[in-house]
């Protein structure tokens, strides 16, 4: 036994380390960790030296300094008294605004105009080929300025709405579109709305429950329940009820022109409605081909086969093709929303402020520090991405084909 | 009998005759393609609706178009009122558009000549049908582009090219004992010939001599398709080796991999535009400068490559690993399984993603105008807009700028279905 260990250990050579399948992994390995180490090394002695030199240090107590500077966007409270980490919060928020609004219109259109691409009228078909072809081919940054020109060039400014003849009026006394960005009414609640929006979402689980109770009847009895019609009155009935009983607590704060600008309701600025509408036509482009393949990635034959048990189209659409399409459709949709997402710090193009455009911008260009913005801002970045992935993976997990 | 008293019988058979008119031609077509059901036939309004005010509202705008004037109330002036478009600002600012402000006029024949070879130098690559000697041209190629864009004397491109040249002969000739040793004696020989070539460069500066042209005056489109080509150039090899380090079995190696991948696909493009912008310097020795482009070309060319290896690795996913072992199996090393086996497989289901990819990285190129430099977008929204004469032409320049794009992106994607369908070998 001794004598056979021994003789692998003289077997071993030092040029085994290169030329031996088994310990040449390890070589490289080695290597690839020096090569690293030193790289990382020879950096941060750099940064170290240029700091030196600079007179700069790393440090983030700037964060907690009074940020000097206004934003005129904003979904919290805010002044320019505020820290420089309160901007951050702001900029936070607007880029999750930005980003979640895209994503509901970019869905919505991509599905739209995915289905329609593959309908059986052809001008509709060619229409949407022309619609995804235009919008993927060109970059979205461009997008973004040519609907930002709208509000430079052709949207009247809120002046002209002024006097006894204005040259723009309000859409139904309601909306706004001025060149600063589009006013809108916002609603007000009252004493009691509290009632009123418990109501809502109380009949929206409802609903939920009907159709999961009918679905349980469906599967264990064959019984068909219609649920299109208890649904819609669900829906509508109670919250009406309640909101006329207890004296329409819910107003509307419609927005008024005073002076040369408007006041009251929602204001969104040009920017954010350039970035949504741009970010959302551009990724319902990529969407809606997604769409298209995920439903043609459907073999025909579970389309007949559905159709040769009897079941009426909209069932074989529900029951049959989506929840199979839907397998191929969900992971690039949710890479996309991540897209929506990294592209929104494009808004510093229009002049909206988001993370981008407080952190790594004002605020890196009043206080100097951008090591530390910029390293914030991947940050934030790299969360979020990594979150969003973190769950897309669950996801994956949960529609798996359950094989084996 | 029976047959006489037949009132008539019928002798030959009747000419066959046309189906009815709404099952042929144009009208089945119309009824079977845009008015099958009701719910079509308005759908089909809605869309000629949809196209009609589309061409309404641009024809008259485009038929009007000025084309010669010299600044936006030249063009209101020749348009009295009407609508119209002023097409003029294109005219006058063309070389602005393609070549940026600051390259030398006398010179734009060095670009285009460039572009020009650019698509000699692709052809052999894009079409596998051409001789497989104009490959030789395609590796000259970014020595020859770099003195025709960049100018100076062109002893530059030939030493580096010949340190190259060289470097790959010394590897050749070793590598056949040692892979290690080849390595080494390549790279240590490439660098000395590039030294001494240096002094070489530096006696003959006047030697056939282009005017130099520095980074920082590259502007316009040319500068996107510079950083786009170039970027793309570089990403796909490296964005290969990052797929196959992903897929490794060595964790360090994977580790390593795993994390610049991550990281990079993580954060938007334009954060790390502004770390080449503003903290990179900070990160390299105090007395070198590097150019502004360089270091977003460097950037660029990360970016691609992280996304090229997430495509790569989805085609190293879906081979079969009958394929793997196949190759284990005739007893082929790493290197050869990969080169013969594993990635022209792999490479080829991934070529769909990888011209997504790249005609992505194209149309990103328009983000370096947010770092201040004077790309296509860049150009417009800087220097032109915001000039008195031009003020407030935007449909025109933006109008133009997406056009530009479109043509170049929509056929690199045609390209990339027609070299998928070449490909196929259907044996699937």
């Amino acid at each position: 036994m001794s004598t056979s260990i021994s003789s692998e250990r003289e077997t071993f050579r030092l040029s085994m380390l290169l030329n031996d399948k088994r310990y040449r992994s390890y070589t490289f390995q080695a290597f690839a960790l020096f090569v690293l180490i030193c790289v990382v090394a020879y950096l941060g002695k750099n940064l170290v030296e240029n700091l030196a030199a600079a007179g700069l240090n790393i440090s983030y107590g700037f964060l907690g300094e009074a940020s000097g500077y206004d934003i005129n966007q904003r979904l919290i409270e805010y002044s320019s008294q505020s820290s420089h980490l309160r901007a951050a919060f702001v900029g936070i928020l607007n880029t999750l605004l930005v980003a979640f609004l895209g994503c509901i219109t970019a869905t919505i259109l991509g599905i739209t105009a995915g289905i329609l691409r593959l309908s059986n009228n052809w001008i509709v078909a060619k229409l949407m080929s022309i619609y995804v072809e235009i919008f993927r081919n060109v970059p979205v940054l461009i997008w973004i300025l040519i609907i930002n020109s709208i509000f430079l060039a052709v949207l009247p400014q809120p002046r002209a709405f002024k006097g006894e003849n204005p040259e723009a009026s309000m859409l139904w006394d309601m909306f706004a579109f001025t060149g600063r960005g589009i006013y809108a009414p916002k609603p007000l609640f009252l004493e009691g709305s509290v009632v009123v929006v418990g109501t809502f979402i109380l009949s929206i689980l409802a609903i939920f429950a009907l159709r999961r109770y009918a679905r349980h009847k469906l599967y264990s009895e064959g019984r068909l329940i219609n649920t299109l019609w208890p649904s819609l009155a669900l829906f509508v009935i109670p919250t009406v009820l309640i909101f006329y009983a207890l004296g329409s607590p819910i107003g509307l704060e419609y927005p008024e022109l005073k002076g040369f600008n408007f006041k009251g309701g929602i204001y969104a600025r040009g920017g954010l409605i350039s970035l949504w509408f741009a970010l959302s036509i551009y990724t319902g482009a990529f969407i809606a081909e997604v769409v298209r393949a995920g439903i043609l990635s459907v073999n025909e034959g579970q389309t007949e086969a559905a159709a040769a048990l009897g079941l009426r189209p909209n069932f074989v659409m529900n029951l049959v093709v989506l929840p199979q399409a839907l397998r191929v459709i969900v992971p690039p949709l949710i890479s996309f929303y991540l897209n929506i997402t990294k592209n929104s710090s494009l808004a510093l193009a229009v002049g909206y402020m988001d993370i981008t455009g407080t952190l790594g911008g004002i605020t890196l260009n009043q206080t100097g520090r951008a090591i530390e913005a910029i390293l914030l801002l991947m940050l934030f970045y790299l969360i979020i991405s990594l979150g969003i992935s973190a769950i897309m993976n669950i996801y994956n997990r949960s529609i798996m084909l359950k094989e084996r | 009998m029976a047959k006489n008293n037949a009132a008539f019988v019928r002798h030959q058979l009747i000419e066959e005759q046309a189906p009815p008119i709404t099952e042929r031609g144009v009208v089945k077509w119309v009824r079977e393609n845009l008015f099958s059901s009701p719910f079509n036939v308005i759908m089909t309004l809605l869309s000629l609706w949809v196209i009609y005010s589309i061409i309404a509202g641009v024809a008259p705008w485009f038929i009007n178009g000025v084309w010669n004037a010299n600044s936006v109330r030249d063009c209101y002036d020749i348009l009295d009122g009407a609508t119209g478009a002023c097409f003029a600002v294109l005219k006058e600012r063309f070389p602005q558009l393609i070549y940026g402000f600051k390259y030398p006029s006398t010179e734009y024949w060095r670009p285009n000549t460039a572009v020009i070879l650019l698509l000699f130098a692709l052809a052999p690559i894009l079409f596998r049908k051409l001789p497989r000697k104009f490959l030789l041209f395609s590796l000259i190629y970014p020595f020859l582009a770099y003195w025709l864009i960049w100018g100076g004397t062109p002893l530059v491109p030939v030493v580096a090219f010949l340190g190259f040249v060289i470097g790959i002969y010394c590897f050749r000739r070793f590598s056949a004992n040692a892979f290690a040793l080849g390595a080494i004696i390549g790279v240590i020989a490439a660098n000395i010939f590039w030294v001494l070539g240096g002094y070489v460069v530096d006696a003959n500066e006047t030697f056939l001599a282009l005017q130099a042209v520095p980074s920082r005056d590259m502007g316009g489109f040319m500068l996107n398709i510079l950083l786009g080509t170039i970027a793309v150039a570089l990403s796909i090899p490296l964005g290969i080796l990052l797929a196959l380090g992903r897929k490794s079995n060595m964790p360090i190696i994977k580790w390593i991999c795993v994390l610049f991948i991550e990281f990079i696909r993580g954060v938007p493009l334009i954060t790390l535009l502004f770390v080449a912008n503003v903290i990179l310097a900070f990160f390299l020795p105090p007395e070198t400068s590097i150019d502004l482009i360089l270091r977003v070309i460097v950037m660029m060319t990360f970016f691609n490559a992280a996304y090229i290896a997430e495509v790569v690795r989805g085609g190293l996913a879906a081979l079969p690993s009958g394929q793997y072992e196949a190759a284990n199996s005739l007893g082929l090393d790493y290197s050869k399984s990969m080169r013969f086996i594993i990635l022209p497989q792999a490479l080829k289901i991934s070529i769909p993603g990888i011209v997504n990819t790249c005609v992505g990285m194209l149309k990103d190129t328009t983000l370096v105008s947010i770092i201040s430099m004077f790309d296509l977008v860049g150009m417009i929204r800087g220097p032109i807009l915001s000039s008195t004469s031009w003020n407030g032409v935007y449909w025109e320049l933006f109008g133009a700028a997406a056009t530009i794009f479109f043509v170049v992106c929509f056929s690199v994607s045609k390209y990339s279905q027609w070299l998928e369908r070449q490909l196929e070998t259907s044996n699937r």
